[in-house]
């Protein structure tokens, strides 16, 4: 199939950047859209052109690497991360728009790179339990309910891509930041820090410039992993109990 | 916002079972509007209550339209503008699944905020008094709704005020943590505003279609 693709290109951080036009010819529809730009950008190096900067690592779905908004939307038209995403879902002769993750805290590194280092600053802030390392433990040593053990691991299938802020409309890291509350916060090994964990959180993810949640629910729709939106409640509830018990 | 919209949303209930009175009668509605001013007397002096109720709104008004506008600048802010677009694409401009409802929420308000201002013009003060002012609070009503660009104007106004409730609803109990549900549509607060917003739309809107289509109280 032939494509034409719509690329940001932005040279550094300080560059204004545009949407620059290319054509790709022989594309095989079993290509991931990854593998469409490796293309791309193999006949932009024979051509002398600076190649696509986009982000990549593991292309099997489960590192976060790759992000991208594809025709407006994050991920594209798939429920799916960008590398596990085929080009069997567009049409022959398709123009298809690439742009970076659009928000305050992740600015372009370069064409479709960001920094999403700010996630990371935001797991700093408590996304994870204090505990003496070690073999791993017996894993019905802490009986967990099932229903509990259940909803923790669809928070923790979360892997940190950024779609759902790229998604919402008020730029907001919510979703991420709620699939880690309860993910931990379900689970017994999470109690002693649960309070103080929300706190950190919300106070790092507002002061990296994420915005605020309007439950819209734009994250969940667009995010690979399918974090449901009651997170964000859990995250509120858990908030509320710590704000009530004075933790702030 | 969720707090301040709930109280809102309590007025509003009270305030539609006050309209409905209309269908008891001229004298019925003007009786309970009467009691009104005079609820709670001795221990409250005249229209003591309603000055109660007003001081408690124009608080919540002010203090949703505060929150409204700091959330609506930081989110701007937040959501990485290049320029006046976000993203250059003309594709899925409305994102994926967002309803009309959760993306007129700030606008929307603002429309309903200046609604509010003709509407106490209107029928509090009577200062705008098409069909002649009135010393009654059924006369006020009935005037008005008589003609049919205030009717108009009301109509699409409470349909805003529904779209409005429909997310704003849902929305305050997901805010507040009450949301269980891993899809909005199974959510019960969803369901739950969905009825608050049909029943507080048509609550309001039965007692002006019914002045103007059917003649009620002449």
């Amino acid at each position: 199939m032939n494509i034409t693709v719509r690329v940001w290109r932005q040279k550094n951080a300080d560059d204004k950047g545009r949407m620059v036009t290319y054509g790709v010819e022989n594309v095989s529809e079993h290509m991931s859209f990854l593998e469409m730009l490796d293309v791309l950008n193999e006949q932009l190096t024979l051509s002398g052109d600076d190649p696509i900067a986009f982000d990549h690592d593991c292309r099997e779905g489960i590192c976060g690497m790759c992000g991208v908004v594809i025709n407006g939307i994050a991920h594209g038209p798939e429920v799916t991360t960008t590398c596990q995403l085929h080009m069997r879902s567009f049409e022959d002769g398709a123009v298809i728009d690439v742009e970076p993750w659009r928000a305050g805290a992740f600015p372009v590194v370069k064409d479709l790179v960001v920094d999403r280092s700010s996630f990371d600053r935001i797991i700093q802030a408590g996304g994870y339990i204090s505990a003496p390392t070690g073999s791993a433990p017996d894993a019905h040593a802490v009986p967990v309910p099932k229903d509990d053990a259940d909803h923790a691991f669809d928070a923790a299938t979360c892997i940190g891509c950024g779609a759902c802020v790229a998604a919402c409309p008020n730029g907001s890291g919510m979703l991420f930041t709620a699939a880690k509350i309860t993910h931990l916060g379900l689970l017994p090994q999470g109690q002693p820090e649960r309070e103080s964990r929300v706190i950190g959180m919300v106070e790092q993810h507002d002061h990296e410039g994420f915005g605020g949640c309007t439950n819209i629910g734009e994250c969940t729709s667009a995010c690979p992993k399918g974090i449901p939106l009651d997170t964000i409640a859990q995250l509120n509830r858990d908030l509320l109990g710590a704000l009530a018990h004075g933790k702030a | 916002m969720a707090v301040s919209g709930l109280i809102m949303v309590g007025y509003l209930i009270l305030h539609m079972y006050g309209n409905l009175r209309a269908f008891s009668g001229p004298d019925a509605f003007n009786e309970y509007a009467h009691h009104l001013r005079t609820f709670g007397e001795p221990m409250l002096p005249h229209e003591g209550l309603l000055w109660i109720v007003r001081v408690v709104l124009l608080g919540a008004v002010l203090l949703h339209a505060y929150a409204a506008i700091t959330l609506w600048r930081r989110n701007k802010k937040a959501a990485g503008y290049v320029g006046g677009k976000r993203y250059q694409t003309k594709q899925n401009r409305t994102g994926i699944q967002r309803s009309y409802a959760s993306f007129t929420m700030r606008w929307g308000g603002v429309t309903i905020a200046l609604f509010i201002v003709f509407h106490i013009l209107n029928l509090t003060t009577n200062d705008i008094h098409p069909g002649g002012a009135s010393d009654t609070a059924y006369g006020k009503l009935h005037n008005s709704f008589e003609h049919f660009w205030v009717l108009l104007a009301y109509t699409v106004a409470l349909i805003a005020v529904g779209f409005h409730l429909w997310h704003g609803f849902w929305s305050a109990f997901t805010t507040l943590g009450q949301n269980y549900s891993a899809k909005r549509r199974d959510s019960f607060w969803n369901s739950a505003a969905i009825v608050v917003a049909v029943v507080i739309t048509a609550g309001f809107l039965a007692p002006p279609f019914a002045i103007y289509f059917f003649g009620l109280g002449g």
